[in-house]
């Protein structure tokens, strides 16, 4: 295990060799100056010319190159070329908001979407069945801003049940959290619970139809302990691969949920960013975000062992 | 029975409360503002960017302010005077003005900051190139020596928008002007103190009353008098969403919208909490930018059929669409103000694609198509280069719309390039009124070739003119220089205005007392 945990890890610096490379050339062949965005709209083209030569973007691209990796490997993600304050700082202070509305969004996804799938696989052609897979695939079908924008107008605008937007950090105010916290992970978990609960009914239906769930009625299991202790735990790695997989959907669906609830958070950062070519941000964001997702895969490929006992690495 | 709605409402009240407590003193009046864009850059003269410059107004003072008549008047002066063969300026700080770290106001800072501005902004550069010697008198009075006499070193140095000559610290001002200043350095002597431990890019600015700050004992009146606080703080707040935020502050947690899309007034207008004020009269123009290096409008013919094939109303109805927010206006120098003039323009800007089409061929126009550039990304510009394109073509033009976002927009107007190399002909973008009030300060009219602004118009007429105006000092011999400028402008077109427009604040009825001015400011604010 351990062997294989050190293999994975080593893997990650190829990948990032390649996502590093990728984004930089990528950023650097799409139009957009920094240096115009950053002078204003009625900047001279001698003012522009000033402000590239002081970002150092009058260089050659592989010297820009060989200074970025240069500083990353010696742990400088550089200063944004907008804010005066490091990369490193920008993303600490937005790491916050994205963390949490993940964390929130996975809980209440996975809260919801297993035992709804779980119910469909039991109930198979049953009203409840219909009703979870049509319930998925309007979650598939609509976008999240759109089922942010009706969720605000229901709770936040009629009602007057819950804020329309906004953070408080989890230590400045917990109920103020809390509140702010549960439109946007409802709005972006929706997408999830179609996701997994379709596939947690697709594998459970598969393990319902096993020798073994036969055997494990035939002596005298009750249902809940068939479908928890028998089913769900042998169809639980096509699951938790989906759950891992939607890590990715996740950040993408944080940057529209973030904006559409005006989250300060990791996703808005990279919108801001890619918006005004604040090429140092761009990079380091992207270079963390396929760390998570890589490191997360990685986790979920180990949990597959907890699960079923036949997978050794 | 367990009510839902009522425990709810108690937890978001116990909630906010906490919220508040925890975060501003109990007590604090703070007024919420969603502004036009997010602060990501502090200093105003590094950047022409408008939010950069609103910021700027917070923080820092300046020398002289516009009034809403467009007359400069002394802002941190107690006096100045000019001497009788206008080559000496002698200019007196007021008492008592202090730099928020408690340091008093000197004639030494002032002088750095006016090299500082003089080297970035256009306005300035040009003042700046007359002056031959600035000194400090003593530690209230300073003075500026010219080498001839120049009619426009009040309205320079009372400049309403971006480059704005902020006076800085000397310490700060000695800052290269191509380097931004310090985070820890945007100290001021304005009406506001910026908070730089609760400014977070992305989320929140925050700037607190400066409780030291002497206004004038004038009223406010556009950027001039006297600039009274009532509130304790004010929050630029960053939502990002126009929808989430028009829902906020229906919902009543912000107080302001700068500027809100022109498609949801409909929906503010209807509530009764919510009322929309236009805080600056004079507006914004639309304007359609040629590129003079490349053809077909390297050809000044070609360029004069563009004034008769379009028309104002068109791309009005397009982007704005009430007429209760825009205007047709055929002075360059804006409606409304001293310099207004239709001279030269009176057969233009109609629509008569006949005259566009003989010119055209009176040039010898040959098919080359026309890059126009669009940019779709931000509403109020969006719709403009599908008009342009409508009306060109049918003025006999054939058109290449490219569709980009703004920034990448922005990028390749810098560029030189020829059209087959990634180069462009025309764009369509948007003024303040106040930084086009004349012909100096208005940047596209310049048409000094390498010098002038993107499209690099060249041309001696218009530049001598320009520095006739500079240069004269009576105001009714500049309103005639202004207007020369105008009629070769018909003869030899820079660009084309097209109309203008103005984007209304929607305020929370709580709050009253926001002051007519070209520039967002806060002071005069009240919130209930």
């Amino acid at each position: 295990m351990l062997d294989f945990i050190i293999r994975r890890l080593i893997a990650i610096i190829p990948v990032l060799t390649v996502v590093a490379v990728f984004v930089f050339l990528m950023l650097r062949l799409t139009p957009g100056d920094p240096a115009a965005v950053i002078a204003g709209d009625n900047a001279t083209s001698d003012q522009i010319a000033d402000i590239r030569n002081k970002l150092g973007l009058d260089e050659p691209i592989w010297t820009q190159f060989v200074i970025w990796i240069g500083n990353i490997l010696q742990g400088n993600f550089g200063e944004s070329f907008f804010f005066k304050k490091t990369v490193a700082e920008l993303i600490a202070q937005r790491v916050e908001p994205t963390l949490a509305l993940a964390i929130c969004t996975l809980v209440i996804a996975v809260a919801v979407a297993v035992p709804m799938g779980v119910l469909a696989a039991y109930r198979h052609g049953s009203l409840v069945d219909r009703f979870v897979m049509g319930f998925s695939v309007m979650g598939f079908s609509v976008p999240v801003f759109v089922i942010g924008y009706c969720l605000i107008y229901v709770f936040a605008i009629e009602l007057g049940w819950l804020p329309v937007q906004g953070y408080v950090r989890i230590g400045v105010n917990f109920w103020g959290f809390l509140e702010r916290m549960v439109l946007p992970s409802v709005t972006l978990a929706v997408v999830f619970v179609a996701l997994i609960a379709r596939m947690t009914r697709a594998s459970v239906l598969e393990v319902l139809n096993e020798d073994y769930i036969r055997t494990a009625r035939a002596k005298g299991l009750s249902n809940r302990v068939v479908l928890m202790r028998h089913a769900l735990r042998n169809a639980a790695v096509p699951i938790l691969t989906v759950i891992g997989l939607g890590i990715a959907g996740l950040i993408g669906g944080a940057v529209v949920t973030e904006s559409v609830y005006g989250l300060p958070g990791l996703g808005r950062l990279t919108v801001e960013a890619v918006l005004s070519r604040d090429f140092p941000t761009i990079q380091t964001v992207i270079l963390l975000f396929s760390v998570v997702y890589v490191v997360i895969n990685l986790l979920i490929d180990i949990s597959y062992t907890l699960f079923d006992p036949r997978i050794r690495y | 029975m367990f009510d839902f709605r009522k425990s709810a409402a108690a937890i978001v009240a116990a909630a906010s409360l906490g919220g508040l407590l925890g975060a501003v003193p109990a007590g604090a009046q703070t007024l919420n503002v969603v502004m036009h864009s997010d602060l990501k850059i502090l200093d105003p003269i590094w950047t022409t960017a408008y939010i950069v410059r609103n910021h700027g107004y917070l923080v820092w003072d300046t020398l002289f302010s516009m009034d809403d008549k467009l007359e400069v008047k002394p802002q941190m002066l107690e006096k100045f005077d000019v001497s009788g063969d206008k080559l000496t300026y002698t200019f007196t700080l007021r008492d008592g003005l202090e730099w928020h770290d408690g340091k008093p106001v000197t004639s030494e800072d002032c002088i750095a900051s006016i090299k500082r501005w003089g080297a970035k902004d256009s306005m300035g550069q040009a003042l700046l190139a007359r002056v031959t010697d600035m000194k400090a008198v003593n530690a209230k009075t300073f003075t500026m020596t010219l080498k001839e006499p120049y009619g426009l070193v009040l309205q320079s140095l009372g400049k309403p928008s971006s480059n704005v000559p902020f006076m800085m610290p000397a310490r700060v001002a000695a800052t290269d002007p191509n380097t931004q200043i310090k985070a820890e350095d945007v100290i001021g002597s304005g009406p506001f103190i910026f908070k730089l431990d609760e400014w977070k890019p992305g989320e929140k600015t925050v700037y607190v009353k400066n409780p030291k700050y002497k206004p004038r004992s004038e009223p406010a009146s556009g950027l001039a008098g006297g600039k009274v606080v009532k509130v304790d703080r004010v929050e630029w707040r960053v939502l990002g969403d126009h929808q989430t935020t028009v829902n906020a502050l229906l919902a009543g947690e912000i107080d302001m919208i700068e500027s809100p899309p022109h498609d949801l007034l409909p929906v503010l207008a209807k509530d009764k909490n919510v009322k929309l004020f236009n805080a600056n009269p004079l507006g914004n123009q639309y304007t359609f930018r040629f590129n003079v290096l490349h053809k077909p409008f390297d050809n000044a013919k070609v360029r004069q059929a563009v004034l008769y094939a379009l028309n104002q109303k068109d791309f009005l109805d397009a982007v704005i669409g009430d007429p209760k927010w825009y205007k047709e206006c055929k002075a360059m120098f804006i409606c409304g103000t001293p310099l207004q003039t239709f001279k030269g323009w009176e057969d233009k800007l109609n629509s008569n694609f006949e005259k566009s089409k003989a010119l055209l061929k009176e040039a010898g126009y040959d098919g080359t198509p026309i890059v126009l550039m669009q940019s779709t990304d931000l509403a109020v510009l969006t719709n403009l280069a599908p008009v342009a394109k409508n009306l060109l073509e049918k003025g006999g033009l054939k058109v290449d719309m490219q569709s980009m976002d703004w920034q990448t927009l922005v990028s390749r107007r810098s560029k030189k390039d020829p059209l087959d190399k990634g180069g462009w002909s025309a764009f369509l973008t948007s003024w303040v009124a106040a930084d086009v009030l004349n012909p100096v300060m208005a940047g596209f009219f310049n048409a000094g070739c390498d010098k002038a602004m993107f499209g690099w118009p060249c041309d001696e007429t218009i530049q001598k003119l320009r520095n006739d105006y500079a240069t004269e000092t009576d105001a009714a011999k500049q309103k005639a220089i202004a207007e020369a400028v105008q009629v070769r402008v018909t003869e030899y077109p820079t660009h084309v205005h097209l109309g203008q427009w103005y984007s209304p604040f929607a305020l929370r009825n709580t709050v009253s007392g926001n002051i007519e001015a070209p520039v967002t400011v806060f002071w005069n604010v009240t919130k209930k």
